[in-house]
């Protein structure tokens, strides 16, 4: 069994977020860019199937589209564990565009799962996943927080308002896995970051595609007003001003 | 043309966030000199059918079918895709909860459709289409613009409020047949939470950090909780350190809410936890730290002990229902 992990590249979620160009564009300087966390809990858990024989899974390759600056995440996610990656040597224009480019890798590579986070930490679009399972006709489990592969078959946890359900689906499909997938991201050891430069990475050019959709311009959150102190001691006032003042409670 | 707004229910039930999505799409609907539909799936009486066109919708389709009571992702995006096309319709508009992120960006690829997931207000222009949505984990608004004469949009729960408005709605029954083996879910158990506020539908949350300092001191916020109808919820902290469930974290990697209030006990308030909250409408802080991030983002702050203020904002809640 093949599995294909998909990774964004995205700023540390620390960072200060700055725009230029008039706000139509993120100002990367001085930027971290790390594993989206979403996809990092996904390869952690496609790395703990792996080591378990019963999953079947014999390898799992790393997909990504961007330029090449984002070669050394994609070598930390090869330090981690993945065994092979493939780069699809384009600049993401949108989410449909990123979902058709994966959706080619998949069809020349056949994949029998394919997993994606559900959301990343910088267009927050929760898009890419879905896309790519419809334009595969692959089914596809969204909001997965478990899976595990056993006999052949895949057992998901999906979350659904209020609670969750144990659904199944036929390989091949695509898994759309949220919070809870791993309790932790895996960290690279060093024999892993030895081992991850000799690891391959395949450079794939993209496929001519019209993007959906086009971010123009930025705008920063409204600051807040400042906060205004109650003392410890007159925790009243607080619960008098919540509902009289603000009307909340 | 017309606003399709695909109306999700549960066990037979529309929520709150139901009649704040066709408040939406009736408002996008005015703004293309058109008018709103609400789409039903699955068996829903018509009483409570009825109440969707208490916010605008012109028309209500209640789709029947048949052979299909799980959520597949594939037959659902079908069945809704086919009823848009059928429709005429020119933007459809889902929540942006688990079911809308299954659905839309299917359905955004079989009806060649641009998406603008997670939009907090209407949209900015119609022509050319710009949406205004959350970018960087809320550290900012990006203004998106999509090119496709069809367009998605996913509405951020309780980012934009009820608007009533009668509209003399038409219901039109409709039985839809899908194929079989479309479907390919298996749902082989159902867990549901039972008896409790959920984090992601309730007005008030009242939020426990690490500051709680152990597991066992969660008593009184539970309390506060009830005494508010709140619900509970907590920082990744805790979640990670199992003192609570992982449900109840809300954070950048967990729940993203929106609540009118939103009360962060012995939560100091970094970057990846208010991205989850900062849409609040009221942030109410309790923390030992005077100097916390939290404060920064919350209207009203109390510096002190979580284990000394909690007990007080009991009595205090109490004394104010005595009234």
């Amino acid at each position: 069994m093949k599995l294909l992990v998909c990774i964004s590249n995205v700023p540390d979620t620390t960072t200060k977020v700055k725009f230029v160009d008039d706000n139509k564009k993120f100002d990367e300087t001085g930027v971290q860019w790390v594993i989206n966390p979403w996809d990092e809990l996904s390869l952690t858990r496609a790395l703990e199937m792996k080591d378990d024989p019963a999953s079947g899974i014999k390898t799992v390759t790393i997909a990504h589209v961007g330029s090449a600056t984002a070669e050394p995440t994609i070598r930390k996610a090869l330090a981690i564990g993945a065994d092979d990656a493939i780069r699809v040597n384009a600049v993401p224009a949108d989410a449909y565009y990123v979902a058709s480019q994966l959706a080619e890798v998949v069809r020349t590579e056949k994949f029998d799962l394919v997993m994606c986070g559900i959301e990343s930490s910088d267009h927050n679009g929760s898009l890419v996943g879905g896309m790519l399972a419809e334009l595969l006709d692959f089914p596809s489990v969204s909001a997965v927080s478990y899976l595990k592969i056993e006999n052949g078959q895949a057992i998901i946890n999906r979350e659904i308002d209020g609670g969750k359900e144990i659904v199944s689906v036929p390989f091949p499909f695509v898994a759309i896995v949220q919070k809870g997938i791993a309790k932790e991201p895996r960290i690279a050891a060093m024999r892993g970051i030895m081992m991850a430069r000799t690891k391959p990475i395949k450079v794939v050019e993209p496929v001519n595609i019209e993007s959906f959709t086009e971010v123009t311009g930025f705008e920063m959150p409204k600051p807040r007003a400042a906060c205004r102190f109650i003392d410890a001691e007159n925790v009243k006032q607080l619960i008098e001003v919540l509902q009289n003042e603000a009307k909340v409670i | 043309m017309s606003v399709l707004v695909y109306t999700e229910n549960w066990d037979g039930k529309f929520k709150k966030l139901s009649f704040e999505l066709v408040s939406y799409a009736s408002k996008v609907a005015e703004m293309l000199n058109t008018t709103a539909t609400a789409l039903s799936i699955g068996n829903v009486e018509e009483a409570e059918l009825q109440k969707l066109g208490n916010f605008g919708v012109k028309k209500i389709i209640h789709a029947r079918i048949d052979g299909l009571n799980i959520l597949d992702n594939q037959a659902y995006t079908k069945t809704i895709a086919d009823i848009a096309t059928k429709e005429g319709a020119t933007v459809l508009v889902l929540s942006n909860n688990n079911t809308g992120k299954a659905l839309a960006p299917r359905l955004s690829v079989r009806l060649k459709a641009g998406i603008g997931s997670g939009v907090g207000k209407l949209p900015l222009g119609v022509d050319p289409f710009v949406v205004y949505k959350r970018a960087y984990s809320g550290n900012a608004f990006a203004h998106l613009t999509i090119k496709t004469p069809i367009r998605i949009l996913t509405l951020a729960q309780n980012s934009f409020g009820l608007i009533e408005k009668n509209a003399g709605a038409a219901l039109e029954n409709l039985s839809v047949q899908v194929d079989g083996t479309l479907v390919k879910t298996t749902v082989k158990e159902v867990q549901k939470l039972t008896g409790k506020i959920l984090l992601t539908d309730a007005d008030i949350v009242v939020s426990g950090g690490r500051g709680m300092k152990s597991p066992d001191n969660w008593g009184p916020l539970v309390e506060l909780a009830d005494l508010l109808g709140a619900a509970t919820a907590c920082s990744r902290p805790v979640s990670d350190e199992g003192w609570r469930g992982h449900e109840e974290h809300t954070g950048q990697t967990g729940k993203i809410i929106a609540p009118i209030l939103y009360i962060a006990i012995g939560i100091s308030g970094a970057t990846q936890h208010l991205a989850g909250v900062s849409s609040s409408k009221y942030i109410v802080a309790v923390n030992t730290d005077k100097d916390a991030p939290i404060f920064e983002a919350a209207q009203f702050g109390i510096v002190g002990d979580a284990q000394k203020v909690l007990p007080k904002l009991v009595e205090a809640v109490k004394e104010m229902k005595a009234r």
